[in-house]
């Protein structure tokens, strides 16, 4: 979570600067968002995944002409999709990618018919009550 | 709404729903070990890479002025049957990605704010910050070896809570122990909810 950086320094007075990140430590060599065009935000339809939205793969997806113009993180998750149901986070955390460039890698296959993403409810109408007593017994019976 | 697949158990995301739970406090009071001994996968982590707006992007002064940031979640599923599934996030610790919060507690069914009798002030700015956002909460004390017990109420008085904020005792690194403390969120979330539906009819 933090970076040590005094990694790869031995003594001998403070390190010159720039010195001390090396290998993985720099960070990645590609930068994340280059991933996706250097946009930062999913597509025109302006979607905002929730960590825990659900993502499921289209019963109807478009043919292999298509899914073969895909950059590979596209195939990743959908293959990580096609596996599982799972949340974003989950995606984001199996697909070693940030959560940024997830969602905006999940607008696009969305966009193009590839997956169907589940909004979570609102916290408005969330907790119904029949749901929270299977939540505490399901969680009693683990 | 109500309708399930039967032949492919949670395959059907359009109609499952997903719970979210997060779990808060103080750095090093056990938030990862709650998460790891309640869920059914391995604790992931899941990073978000953070562009600091405001900062000069090419600014290649100094490697230590790194425009991104890499925060770390925990987070740990459980499923409670197909299409109904118990999301847990432990939220960063560090104060500057309080940010993150803010996204995190978005549609949260509840919380638990950790907290070792030790250093109990670690987790004051949790208890605000649910507080404010009117997040239903409860207090887990992390029962530490060589840590002088106290009880729910000491607790309860020390962090000033509201009437009806459940303390509870626990070990986070026990699964039965994680459980109720995950029972009580939601028996508190479903109380919560429901005064607040009688204020909206009252």
């Amino acid at each position: 979570m933090t970076v040590d950086s005094t990694g790869g320094t031995t003594g001998g007075g403070p390190p010159a600067p720039g010195s001390q990140w090396y290998d993985a430590d720099a960070g990645p060599l590609v930068r994340p968002y280059a991933m996706t065009g250097g946009r930062t935000r999913p597509g025109p339809s302006n979607v905002r995944f929730d960590l825990i939205a659900l993502v499921v793969v289209d019963d109807d997806p478009p043919g292999p002409d298509e899914e073969a113009v895909l950059g590979p993180e596209h195939r990743a998750l959908l293959s990580l999709c096609r596996a599982e149901t799972q949340s974003v986070a989950e995606l984001a955390a199996d697909a070693d990618l940030p959560v940024g460039v997830v969602r905006v890698l999940l607008g696009d296959l969305l966009e193009s018919g590839f997956v169907r993403v589940s909004r979570p409810v609102p916290p408005a109408q969330l907790p119904d009550e029949r749901i929270l007593r299977e939540v505490i017994d399901g969680l009693r019976a683990l | 709404m109500a309708y399930e697949r039967s032949d492919s158990p949670g395959a059907d995301g359009g109609d499952a729903l997903a719970l979210k739970i997060l779990v808060a406090g103080g750095f090093g009071v056990g938030k990862t070990t709650l998460v790891g001994a309640v869920s059914e996968i391995r604790p992931l982590r899941t990073e978000e890479r953070l562009s600091r707006a405001g900062e000069l992007v090419d600014d290649t002064g100094g490697v230590d002025r790194k425009t991104t940031t890499t925060v770390a979640m925990d987070f740990g599923r459980i499923t409670i049957r197909a299409g109904l599934s118990l999301y847990l996030f432990g939220t960063p610790g560090q104060d500057r990605f309080w940010f993150l919060w803010d996204e995190l507690s978005q549609g949260a069914l509840g919380a638990v704010v950790l907290a070792d009798t030790r250093r109990l002030e670690d987790c004051f700015p949790a208890v605000d910050y649910f507080e404010h956002r009117k997040i239903p909460f409860v207090v887990a004390v992390n029962c530490f070896e060589g840590a002088r017990s106290y009880g729910a109420r000491d607790v309860s008085r020390a962090l000033d809570l509201d009437r009806g904020t459940p303390v509870v005792l626990c070990d986070a690194r026990d699964r039965d122990s994680g459980k109720e403390v995950l029972i009580r969120v939601v028996e508190h979330a479903g109380r919560m909810h429901t005064a607040r539906l009688l204020d909206t009819v009252g």
